[in-house]
């Protein structure tokens, strides 16, 4: 039996990250996700199992010492909020194009600018889209759950260094901030030095002997061989569309509607589909898990089977198109959504459905 | 005698380190880099600490600096390069971890990191090369660049009231407690090049000794951003350059 703890969706990612033998954390204060800086700090981790945890002079920095310790083959992550992850970009592009593995994790407040520092989902944008400049994906999870907070730390971490690609969990300030209990692992050990130097002939360990040194950069100013890079990227990008989409399906089965929602706003549509079941509405909830690659098939998919969708997201609408492109204009599919750090209630995001879809 | 009379080790005066790779540099002819770049890589052999050793590149003139030494390298971004040094050391510190910056890319787009590096203390050797100008984008003023000097963005001369003061950067981290030498070097005459590998040498074995920062900033020519010859920057660099960076130790902790 794992051991049970009541925590913070903040807390369980810097717990996790301790006890999935994570070497190196670097990040900057910032609403709503201090607490992981707070809470690595006071369980120093250090005397644990050798994980560093700095606290940086600026989310450019954060990003930067990532990418160092990534470069060297270790596990290195960052956390912040909105403003800061977009302080972060270029770093990720350059990340992205060296091809290291690392964990960034977003938890999302509302903007654009400094915006509020209230839950919001509207860096989804930010996120699927590129966000730095260049061809680049983020692999991205999306939890719905404080459990799930710590369970896609490993996750990330497993697809970032299958792909050597960043990895990016985008949660919200709902999720970062509510506590729920949380099943937590035992100390797994830090990969030793040895190991890395066996396994990832990519990372800077030291030059061999035998062997030319490593270099870890983006640059290559032939264009031929850049285009190559990108063309191996992309090949990359091609295989983790085809075997990475994580999603799950809640009251599909007999759905005629359904809603489309991640994070926080699939737990709110989940009472929706209670409120609405007890209306007599037949609707489901297809809940992306991974927002890139996205869950494209299953969406067109469920489209010749029901009736309308509603993307529900706490943003102007922003995965609403990646729901419109999935299902080819063969239903109707319609966006609601509040904005700004205002969370809609079941109530409202059941109306919705009932006369943007149902009615409209 | 015939040549291979000649060609034996006992006779050897001079050779490439093997800690550079056999890679033609593209720094133009004249430039100070190539000296600067052998001279930490001679220090890297003498010790013997090739695998041992990480470099970190930045973005400017010695970008591609990664080709030319033969030890693990990093390409940070723009003026980032003291943040990787950091993770890496912080994370590796066993290894030998050094950055090699350019003006732009230390003192001005990378100030904050080059700033809080040094304040931190981090454990590490920073090389900066000071030669008043953006070589790499076509000879732009550099926040180094010297009052009245011009550049292709200060074509009439760097006017102090609107362009603002060069930086001494140097002369500043020396004021943090983080920083455990700080040197202000040259390599255009083979006396000061001799002086500024005793500096290097220096600023590595400190490493040993987990004492900090330790800063050794190399004041350069750019023969081609002053649009003059070799011989004649050199001159210039002595005539202008050093009355403004003028040469020798400015911190050195016991």
């Amino acid at each position: 039996m794992k051991e049970l703890r009541l925590m913070k969706g903040n807390e369980a990612i810097a717990e996790a990250a301790i006890r999935y033998g994570v070497d190196g954390y670097f990040g900057y204060p910032i609403t709503p996700q201090s607490e992981i800086l707070e809470h690595l700090m006071a369980e120093e981790p250090y005397k644990k199992t050798g994980m560093v945890v700095l606290q940086a002079e600026s989310e450019v920095a954060s990003i930067n010492m990532v990418y160092g310790g990534a470069a060297c083959g270790k596990r290195a992550m960052t956390t912040s909020s909105s403003p800061g992850i977009s302080l972060m970009q270029e770093g990720l592009s350059y990340i992205a194009g060296a091809e290291l593995p690392c964990l960034v994790v977003n938890v999302v407040r509302g903007g654009p600018g400094l915006g509020t520092i209230q839950p919001s989902q509207a860096d989804y944008f930010q996120t699927t889209k590129g966000g730095g400049h260049g061809d680049y994906r983020l692999i991205t999870l999306a939890p719905a759950s404080v459990q799930e907070m710590y369970d896609f730390v490993a996750l990330a971490f497993e697809l970032a260094f299958k792909y050597r690609n960043p990895a990016m969990i985008l949660s919200d300030g709902v999720i970062g901030q509510v506590m729920e209990k949380v099943q937590i692992d035992d100390y797994k050990p830090r990969w030793t030095d040895e190991y890395i130097k066996k396994s990832f002939p990519w990372a800077t360990t030291g030059k061999n002997p035998n062997t030319p040194h490593v270099i870890v950069t983006s640059l290559e100013l032939d264009s031929s061989k850049q285009e190559q890079v990108n063309i191996r990227i992309q090949k990359k990008y091609r295989e983790c569309e085809a075997k990475e989409v994580r999603y799950e399906l809640i009251n599909c089965e007999d759905a005629e509607y359904l809603f489309v929602a991640y994070g926080s706003s699939a737990r709110i549509c989940q009472k929706a589909i209670q409120l609405g079941r007890e209306k007599g509405i037949k609707v489901g909830l297809v809940r992306p898990i991974t927002l890139w690659p996205f869950p494209s098939k299953i969406l067109n998919e469920m489209a010749d089977k029901v009736k309308g969708m509603l993307s529900v997201e706490m943003s102007a609408g922003q995965m609403v198109e990646d729901v419109l492109l999935a299902t080819k204009h063969k239903i109707k599919v319609e966006h609601y959504g509040r904005f700004g750090g205002i969370i809609p209630t079941p109530q409202e995001v059941l109306h919705a459905l009932e006369t943007k879809i149902i009615g409209g | 005698m015939n040549r291979e009379d000649i060609i034996k080790p006992e006779n050897l005066v001079y050779r490439r380190t093997p800690v550079l790779t056999e890679n033609i540099m593209h720094y133009c002819p004249g430039c100070g880099h190539g000296t600067a770049h052998r001279l930490v890589a001679e220090v890297i052999e003498e010790m013997g600490i090739q695998e041992k050793t990480i470099g970190i590149a930045p973005v400017g003139c010695s970008v591609l600096a990664y080709n030319y030494f033969e030890v693990d390298m990093q390409e940070a971004a723009h003026g980032r390069a003291p943040a990787l040094a950091t993770a890496v050391k912080r994370l590796k510190p066993d290894f030998f971890v050094f950055s090699y910056q350019g003006d732009g890319d230390l003192a001005a787009i990378g100030t904050g990191e080059t700033i809080h590096a040094c304040n931190r203390g981090e454990n590490i050797t920073m090389i900066f090369i000071n030669n008043g100008i953006y070589g790499m984008t076509g000879g732009q003023m550099a926040p180094t660049t010297l009052e009245d000097m011009k550049t292709s963005t200060s074509p009439y001369g760097r006017e102090v009231q609107s362009m603002g003061n060069p930086l001494k950067i140097t002369e500043l981290l020396a004021q943090l407690p983080g920083t455990c030498y700080v040197t202000r070097q040259a390599v255009y005459t083979p006396a000061l090049v001799r002086k500024c590998k005793r500096a290097i040498r220096q600023a590595f074995e400190n490493q040993k000794e987990n004492k900090g920062v330790s800063f050794v900033e190399i004041v350069s020519n750019c023969n081609s951003g002053w649009k003059m010859t070799p011989t004649a920057s050199n001159q210039w660099l002595e005539d202008n350059m050093l009355p403004f960076y003028p040469l020798g130790d400015i911190k050195v902790s016991k």
